[in-house]
């Protein structure tokens, strides 16, 4: 796969962010254990996907960006958000449907929204919002801001229309978007090696003349790096690029999902190769981290999850006003 | 006050937009060098060049979506979809996103999207080429819905679109594109929502909207020779819906026939109606009538086709059986 393997960590990355990597991926884990438990215990409803497993693509994509560069993705979005930076409790608050969510518990799990840092949202029809990335590109290029967008979808989306229509749109207009497509291998219950004629994803894109290329989704450095270096020339005006990540959910599809559809071996072998376990191991193989600085890390992120599952508690339920605001935007332009 | 084309009132707004708004982009299947399908947009890419009237792929799905997101950026775009019936490949997009951006994400969206789009029927077009599918988007909280008649229509609602903070559909009709009527220019903007009253009667209420409100017109001339006098509305947007002009009308005539190329089955004339009977049931003197297109695709064949759509004729025997 990439390069990077060959060497510990990046030379130009300080210590200090390599850490936070780890931290944040701890961070969606941690956070997503307590969404769980709180899916359990009535608070939250609806559907909850769950990215156990895939967190080192959101991580290392994200923090080779700019913090203002855009981000949409789907509904499987905890990890995104979190990696951004969105506060945790306003997080955990919209997933109980409180007023103090992001959204103010009109969307959900699914439809995490933060404008102010850039995350543009989380959409829940497959394929539906690589349009708009398109678009934000295009918005972004013509105002020559220098910002670019990061796309992410499921290997499910790579069979709908609209995912072709964007990488034709977005190629031949030059857009400044990098399309992150995360294959972990099924799209609810169905293999893609079932459905799909060419399986490797990243083959798609090079059909619409665009630079593509598979990581290792389970290796936060290698998301780092691929994602560093396409967004250099998708900055420079190149043209949009393509990454497909391989990973596995550890997880069912949703909080719903029974896993009729696959081998517990299959995912037993994915659990071994657990990103947050490998990264910490290679933090500390190179003396970066040690076990002291690993568990001041847990019980950090442990206590950012209880204050957040405490902020959403403690925050008030949508007022009856709520129903009908937001519909339209009432200010003139 | 000049006296201009449907097309021509469209053509002039967009190209003023243009011209005030720098943020202002014009994108849709073949608007630049082919001038548009129903040349609304001719000689706009002369005057402002690829950058801002962009030809797109056929790809209406992507031309929304990439609108969507270009408002979301800071843009202001006209986007030109070729005819309603096509619109249908981009319905995801207008329904699950442009719809549903500001409410989803609690406030922090808003779209101010303009999405053109011809509808209607009369050309012998067939059935995939002439449909009138509004309902389907005024069915839609989140997005406006704009029906243009006049040429004075066109351009004050697109004139009110271009302020809006949301996504705005306009439906035009493919038979009122040549047809010419005063429009006051400089800053005339019909606000949406505002019904216009524009034949005055006693007797009946004809209510039609964009192509129909033609045929009620010709149905109120027809009418005055069996001695009524009929009102004539036209609704100018289906959402927001003016329902107290509708009901006012309807409390000083106490009929009502409402006038649609829609197919009558689930279709807005029933919205309509509905709405009459509930906010005005003590002042009917009759039940509300709907004249709408024939419950079948649209045919090719001249006979086929003129008997499948409503007709001035149709208005004014619904009228008169009510008195
Ligand atoms: C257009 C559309 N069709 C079907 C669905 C139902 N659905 C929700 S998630 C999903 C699977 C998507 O899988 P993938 O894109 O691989 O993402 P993953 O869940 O694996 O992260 C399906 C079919 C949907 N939300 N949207
Ligand atoms: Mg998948």
């Amino acid at each position: 796969m990439t390069q990077l393997s060959e060497h510990a960590v990046p030379q130009d990355l300080d210590s200090s962010h390599l850490v936070e990597m780890l931290r944040q991926m701890m961070l969606i884990r941690r956070f997503e254990d307590k969404a769980a438990e709180m899916y359990a215990r009535g608070r939250i409803a609806g559907f909850l996907h769950l990215y156990s497993g895939e967190e080192a693509i959101a991580v290392g994509a994200i923090n080779a960006l700019n913090d203002d560069d855009h981000l949409f993705t789907h509904y499987r979005d905890h990890g995104h958000a979190l990696a951004r930076g969105v506060d945790p409790g306003r997080i955990m608050a919209e997933l109980f449907g409180r007023e103090t969510g992001v959204s103010r518990g009109k969307g959900g799990s699914m439809h995490l929204f933060d404008v102010e840092r850039s995350f543009m949202g989380g959409y829940a029809i497959v394929a539906g919002h690589l349009p708009l990335a398109c678009g934000m590109a295009f918005a972004n290029q013509r105002l020559g801001n220098g910002r670019i967008v990061l796309c992410v979808f499921g290997d499910g989306a790579v069979n709908e229309g609209e995912f072709h229509e964007s990488l034709n749109l977005a190629a031949v207009w030059k857009l400044p978007v990098i399309f992150l497509c995360e294959n972990n291998f099924y799209g609810m219950g169905t293999d893609i090696r079932r459905v799909s004629a060419v399986i490797e994803v990243y083959k798609r894109a090079e059909a619409y003349a665009m630079p593509s290329r598979q990581v290792d989704g389970m290796n936060v450095l290698e998301m780092f790096e691929a994602t560093r270096r396409a967004a250099t020339g998708v900055r420079a005006g190149e043209g949009p690029a393509f990454l497909e990540a391989i990973t596995f959910r550890f997880r069912g599809h949703s909080m719903a999902d029974p896993e009729f559809y696959r081998r517990k071996e299959e995912t037993a072998h994915w659990r071994d190769l657990d990103p947050i376990n490998s990264y910490r191991a290679r933090l500390q193989q190179h003396g970066v981290i040690d076990n002291g600085t690993f568990e001041e890390l847990e019980a950090g992120v442990e206590a950012v999850v209880n204050a957040a599952a405490e902020f959403a508690e403690s925050s008030p339920h949508p007022g009856p006003q709520s129903l009908y605001e937001d519909i339209y935007a009432e200010e003139p332009r | 006050m000049a006296e201009i084309a449907y097309r021509e009132a469209l053509r002039q707004t967009m190209r003023e937009a243009l011209i005030a708004d720098e943020r202002v982009i014009l994108m849709g299947e073949d608007v630049g060098a082919y001038g548009g399908s129903y040349a609304v947009t001719k000689g706009l890419l002369d005057e402002f060049g690829p950058d801002r009237i962009i030809d797109t792929p056929i790809s209406e799905s992507v031309i929304v979506g990439c609108g969507i997101g270009a408002a979301m950026g800071g843009l202001r775009p006209l986007i030109e979809l070729m005819t309603i019936n096509f619109s249908l490949l981009a319905f995801d997009q207008i329904v699950n996103n442009a719809a549903k951006l500001s409410y989803m994400s609690g406030g922090q969206i808003s779209v101010p999207l303009i999405i053109r789009m011809a509808g209607g029927a009369g050309s012998q077009l067939a059935a995939q080429h002439s449909q009138s599918l509004e309902g389907w988007y005024a069915h839609i909280p989140g997005i406006k819905v704009a029906v243009p008649y006049s040429p004075r229509d066109a351009r004050g609602l697109l004139r009110t679109a271009l302020t809006e903070q949301n996504p705005v559909i306009i439906i035009e009709h493919t038979a009122l594109y040549a047809r010419k009527g005063e429009v006051p220019d400089g800053d005339y903007a019909i606000p949406f929502g505002e019904a216009e009253v524009i034949r005055q009667g006693s007797d009946v209420t004809l209510i039609g909207y964009s192509g129909s409100v033609f045929q009620a017109l010709q149905a109120a001339d027809l009418l005055t020779e069996s001695g009524v006098e009929a009102e004539v509305l036209n609704l100018r947007t289906l959402r927001p819906l003016d329902v107290g002009t509708i009901v006012a009308s309807v409390r000083r005539t106490n009929r009502a026939v409402v006038v649609e190329d829609d197919w009558k089955f689930g279709g807005f004339a029933g919205e309509i109606s509905a709405t009459i009977m509930e906010e005005a049931f003590d002042d009917l003197d009759a039940p509300v009538a709907r004249v709408c297109g024939a419950d079948v695709p649209i045919p090719y064949a001249k006979e086929l086709e003129q008997a499948a759509l409503p007709s001035a004729q149709q208005v004014a025997d619904a009228a008169l059986k009510l008195m």
